[in-house]
């Protein structure tokens, strides 16, 4: 029998990413993610795997794409100055086809910013972010449950595809406890064939992600966009809450979504036919799933905390056959679910649909 | 004919560790001697089969083409980071960067100092020609006071752009290094001296005992518009005396490897 205990969330990715079989953790102090380094200090020693403390974000993805070229399952974390730092790296391990985890526990910004909970990086995260086309396979959490299930499947799917898998969290879900159930501890598994371990018995192995002939690149490149289109058709994820009846959608991802659960089942107490459409991957989008919905509802309300990132990706999915209104709080300001009501109400009362930057 | 071979004796050959490729090095430049020099130690140290070499990103870019070991291929200055990463999780191995001057000693800087600081058992070959050569010659960290590089056109004027930086007497002040040494290619003592140095770089890795780092003052003899010998005469006359050969830090212990 599975029992539950109670963590906080930055420390359930570490723990979740130790069972998972991550061999190798590098990471830099941010708030609001320095947790999972602290716990990735205590614990990966005691298991005699690779903890490094990193001189800067920088050195941290490169000192994982280093250990995923020797093809270990690795994983780094951080919040979002940090993250920015990371695109450089994040872009080499994309073309290398190494794979790799990266969680960004994203706060206000932009610049220094501050360190409360923002969904800001919603963009750089999957519109590929750094140089060059690619993109990265990004996971949503909005439960601490969630996140610990997210981390484990990242790495599966970073093994699946030869690619970084990114899990977008917030300052809000790292800083926050929930009870959770966490896997059972996973066996490690060998490095794969195309790692760097030393040329014994076969030829040697190169990971690179240069390729001065031009037709060449464009060949990795269409290999890279097969890749992402495979992503596309098969790792599509979403949910919906009360949406089979709803004449008002709801769409917000993650912390977001799950203050946007409370103030949908207020308003549904209030007689309103609402319900809410997750994205739980937000690269790829649920791009089909949400142009359904927008076939038989007659308004949308899009819940960021942001100025209005993922609404992008809304839009494009409804191809404006539906009004969107448009509720973001930024700055690291977390909407009430009163704030989210409010909203609710208005589109329920026929105010018309509009896009605000902060609330009506 | 039977009895022609047999007599044979093979004194010269191309190391094992250096594949059978031509490369883009331009004639008379250091880097194909240094490569033969890291090929060669490799052979001797029996240490093929779990070599894993990170190449910059520079003129040497394309090393992985021409070394027969495992290799990647870095971000700008980043080699030693992902050094770190490879050496980590697999310590075992005998992984090694091989960066220039633009790379370790100006966008790596972090880098390489951290690497080195911590101790890692990585080895690093340092290639100081003082320009940056893949983009055309533009004015390096290690570029000389007066100095003339495109990006320097009236010379290197320190007021402005500093001062040329020296890596072996930095990386010597810090704890985690256990051989700093420099040396040059630009005659065969030179060169002799040279591969003594990488093949105790490598023991010092093998053994444990921290951060080795050989660095190389080299030439181009295309960004200084110079023909190859000219280049080795200048390296003599301007370079040595602002980087003046020698042994930097050699911990306790290797002087026994």
């Amino acid at each position: 029998m599975s029992s539950k205990i109670l963590m906080k969330g930055n420390e359930a990715i570490a723990e979740s990413a130790i069972r998972a079989g991550c061999q190798a953790y590098f990471g830099y102090p941010i708030t609001p993610q320095t947790e999972v380094l602290e716990y990735m200090a205590r614990r990966m020693p005691q298991l005699g795997r690779v903890f490094l403390q990193a001189e800067s974000e920088l050195a941290a993805i490169n000192m994982l794409y280093g250990a995923a070229c020797a093809g270990v399952r690795a994983m780094t974390s951080t919040s979002s100055p940090g993250f920015s730092l990371m695109q450089e790296g994040i872009s080499y391990i994309a073309c290398s086809m190494v794979p790799a985890v990266v969680v960004n526990v994203m706060r206000g910004g932009p610049g220094l910013g501050n360190i409360q909970p923002s969904q800001a990086d919603y963009s750089q995260m999957t519109k590929g972010g750094g140089h060059g086309d690619y993109k990265v396979l990004t996971l949503a959490p909005s439960t601490i449950q969630e996140l610990v299930d997210h981390v484990g499947l990242a790495f599966d799917l970073a093994d699946e595809y030869r690619q970084v898998v990114f899990v977008i969290a917030d300052g809000m879900l790292g800083q926050m406890m929930e009870p959770v159930e966490l896997p059972e501890m996973r066996e490690l598994r060998p490095p794969p064939a195309w790692a760097l371990t030393g040329a014994k018995g076969r030829p040697k192995n190169i990971i690179t992600s240069l390729y001065l002939n031009a037709p060449e690149l464009e060949r990795v490149n269409q290999e890279l966009q097969a890749v992402y289109r495979r992503i596309e058709a098969n790792e599509v994820r979403y949910d919906t809450y009360l949406l089979e009846d709803a004449e008002i959608a709801v769409v917000a991802y993650g912390t977001a979504a799950r203050i946007a659960r409370t103030a949908i089942r207020r308003a549904r107490e209030a007689g309103i036919r609402v319900g809410l459409f997750r994205p739980i991957t937000v690269y790829p989008f649920p791009y089909e799933a949400l142009a359904e919905v927008a076939g038989r509802v007659q308004e949308m309300l899009v819940v960021e905390m942001s100025a209005g990132q993922m609404l992008e990706d809304v839009r494009m999915a409804t191809c404006c056959r539906v009004p969107i209104r448009f509720f973001g709080k930024m700055g690291g300001v977390v909407p009430l679910p009163e704030d989210i009501l409010v909203e609710i109400e208005a589109l329920a009362q026929g105010k018309p649909a509009l896009v605000a930057q902060e609330g009506a | 004919m039977v009895e022609a071979e047999k007599q044979e004796r093979i004194v010269f050959s191309r190391p094992k560790a250096l594949t059978d490729t031509t490369t883009h090095y331009c004639p008379g430049c250091i880097h194909g001697i240094v490569h033969r020099l890291i090929a060669e130690a490799i052979d001797e140290l029996g240490i093929q089969d779990r070599t894993i070499g990170i190449a910059p990103v520079g003129c040497s870019v394309l090393a992985y083409h021409y070394f027969d070991v495992d290799f990647a291929e870095a971000a700008h200055g980043r080699a030693p980071a992902m050094a770190t990463g490879l050496k980590r999780v697999q310590p075992d191995k005998i992984v090694f960067t091989y960066q220039g001057d633009g790379d370790l000693a100006a966008i790596g800087t972090n880098e390489i100092i951290h690497a080195v600081n911590r101790g890692e058992n990585i080895t690093t070959f340092f290639i100081n020609n003082a320009i940056y050569g893949m983009t055309g010659g533009q004015m390096a960290p290690t570029t000389l006071p007066g100095q003339v590089t495109t990006s320097t056109p009236f010379g290197r004027d320190v007021r402005a752009a500093g001062y040329p930086l020296r890596v072996c007497e930095l990386m010597a002040t810090l704890a985690g290094a256990a051989y700093v040494v420099r040396r040059t290619a630009i005659n065969p003592r030179e060169i002799r001296r040279l591969k003594k140095a990488i093949i105790t770089a490598f023991k010092v890795q093998m053994a444990g005992l921290g951060y080795s780092l050989v660095e190389v003052v080299s030439n181009c003899p295309t960004n200084w518009g110079m023909t190859p010998i000219e280049s080795l005469e200048w390296i003599e006359k301007n370079m040595l005396p602002y980087y003046p050969l020698g042994d930097f830090k050699v911990a306790e212990g290797v002087e026994n490897l």
